[in-house]
């Protein structure tokens, strides 16, 4: 049923419909209206879990991961500082394969202090073996959180969930929420190959020497890489099932003959596309919305970009002394295309900085020089730094 | 597309979130797309805080602040004298304000057009309490005729019942009666397409 509804109480409401027996969180801005709805759904009856109340975010995350090693459908939700604090539990879980979904509610990372939107939160933990989704709007957020369970589910690898802190789990706005048969239909029972048994006991998180490390990590990168087809697979079942199109790993749209492209990831994206429609004499512009950043879909990006010329890529985080962390990944994707674009990295939107609808206009501007702009922060008043720091 | 941008001006704990969630999903009512989003600054009570609201009759998919709005509904009057509140408002943008003085005893910025209505007690009237949100959304309501009062009131039906449902109608009644109706209609102004 269509419902005008913010997205946390949305997010709540789909991670409900799967039915966790399991929710840890530690509340933090601005994920904590999805908790508190949560809370609220079980307190009235609508779910029936184990809301663990802890003490941190390394709390929650060790707490779900012994859950779901237990056995239980897991679910977390966390931003920022709180990601950080979990990242130690962050890469256990990823490396002992357990299957849970969280929430990223996106925000900035300290110092300085900011409990604004961008992604440096996600983007600091992107090397800890998660599958990592990024939703350009609340009806997106509700769809990919649902199928979240099951890619992870079928991968048996945890899955981050990556929502605009702010710009969209304080939005409200039309969007459908499933009916619980739908999801009932999509999403089977929760069963554990590996589940700890105390009848069959066995050792989780052991020492590993020298001798099989490398292929544990060689396998860990190789699920990542397989998991693309059940990202696909998941995308194109629930569609059948909703009526609504996920993105799959990405999704490319704009004007065929389209020389100019513009890669980003997350909310942005409604911006970008409706400035798109609002200033009619700008260059044919393609969108290219990157929703699946781990795995990251190299094949699937070259694709959407062939027969670019240009290819703006903005990032909502940056790597100082490196630049952008997106630009670089997509950098390293094309390299071998037969026609590679020029490509533009821009930070953009850092600690909520606003990302107006004439930010378009601009960044094609800003790419008709001789050079391609290696990395820059495309949104920076350098006159308000001292000479040394432009 | 028919895009109608409304900046709502309070301070913490005067529900300015609320009211533009209520106007959005009021929107929603009836038929139409309805977008709403704070701008959260220093959380506590008395602080000076922003929303947002976007209306349209088909589905809006920026997510930008809104920097240039037809309409701002003021839930203070003492912030007319903070600056930036009133910036980027649009020629002939319409400004209704929450006080107990007439507009002409009120700062009211170039080309634009003020109405004040004593929202607090009105409220202070019916529920007890002064929150002048929802009396300033009926009167905007009945300014703008962007669409009937009843689909304010059929929101709140959603979250309250009896005897608060029923001070909230009257309410909200009352103050649509405060403002001349349909006299900034002309003013729903087209920023989209």
């Amino acid at each position: 049923m269509q419902q005008a509804i913010e997205g946390s109480l949305a997010i709540a409401r789909a991670v409900a419909l799967c039915k966790p027996q399991v929710v840890a969180a530690y509340p933090i801005t601005p994920q904590t209206h999805i908790v508190e709805n949560i809370a609220r759904l079980v307190a009235d009856g609508v779910l029936d879990c184990n809301l663990v109340s802890v003490e941190s975010e390394f709390s929650a995350a060790s707490v779900v991961l012994g859950a779901a090693a237990a056995g239980s459908r897991t679910y977390t939700a966390s931003a920022s500082q709180g990601i950080l604090l979990m990242s130690e539990v962050l890469y256990n879980i990823a490396g002992l394969r357990i299957p849970t979904v969280l929430t990223c509610a996106n925000r900035a990372v300290s110092s300085p202090l900011s409990i604004w939107n961008d992604q440096q939160d996600s983007m600091a933990v992107r090397d800890a073996g998660w599958i990592q989704l990024y939703c350009a709007d609340n009806q997106d957020a509700v769809d990919t959180t649902i199928q979240a369970f099951r890619i992870a589910e079928r991968c048996e690898l945890p899955v981050m969930v990556c929502v605009d802190g702010f710009t969209l789990t304080h939005t409200l706005e039309p969007m459908e929420i499933p009916e619980a048969e739908q999801v009932e239909h999509f999403l089977p029972p929760y069963h554990f190959s590996r589940s700890l048994d105390p009848q069959n006991p066995i050792s989780v998180g052991t020492l590993v020497s020298p001798d099989l490390f490398s292929e544990a990590r060689h396998s860990h990168h190789q699920a990542l890489l397989n998991a693309e087809a059940e990202i696909i697979s998941a995308a194109e079942d629930w569609a059948k099932i909703s009526g609504r199109k996920s993105p799959g790993l990405l999704q490319a749209d704009g004007p065929e003959g389209a020389r100019i492209g513009i890669l980003i990831m997350g909310s942005v994206y409604g911006t970008l596309a409706d400035a798109r429609s609002h200033y009619t004499d700008l260059e044919p512009v393609r969108l290219i919305k990157l929703r699946s950043f781990r795995p990251f879909p190299v094949k699937a990006l070259q694709q959407a970009c062939e027969g670019l010329d240009e290819l703006i890529v903005l990032d909502r985080a940056m790597s100082p002394g490196s630049g952008g962390i997106l630009g670089n990944e997509v950098r390293a994707a094309l390299h071998q295309m037969e026609h590679l674009p020029r490509i533009h990295n821009f930070a953009i939107g850092l600690g909520g900085r606003d990302v107006p609808m004439d930010a378009l206009p601009k960044l094609l501007a800003a790419i008709d020089q001789e050079q391609p702009e290696y990395f820059s922060v495309f949104d920076v008043v350098l006159d308000r730094l001292p000479e040394q720091d432009r | 597309m028919t895009l109608t941008e409304i900046r709502i001006h309070g301070r913490g704990g005067q529900g300015n979130v609320v009211a533009a969630n209520l106007l959005a999903m009021s929107a929603f009512e009836t038929g139409r797309y309805g977008q709403a989003f704070p701008n959260f600054g220093a959380e506590r009570r008395g602080a000076p805080v922003v929303a947002f609201v976007r209306i349209a009759d088909q589905t809006i998919q920026r997510r930008c602040q809104i920097q240039t709005p037809a309409f701002l509904i003021i839930q203070d009057e003492a912030l007319l004298h903070i600056p930036g509140v009133t910036d980027g408002l649009l020629p002939g943008g319409k400004i209704l304000v929450n006080s107990s003085r007439s507009a002409a005893e009120l700062p009211v910025p170039e080309e634009a057009e003020m109405i004040s209505l004593s929202a607090s007690s009105i409220a202070k009237q019916y529920l007890g309490r002064p929150v002048p949100n929802t009396a300033l959304l009926a009167a905007f309501l009945s300014l703008t005729g962007l669409f009937p009062i009843d689909a304010l009131i059929k929101v709140l039906a959603h979250k309250f019942s009896g005897e608060i449902l029923e001070h909230n109608t009257q309410l909200i009644q009352a103050a649509a009666q405060e403002v001349p109706a349909g006299k900034w209609q002309e003013a729903v102004h087209a920023t989209g397409y």
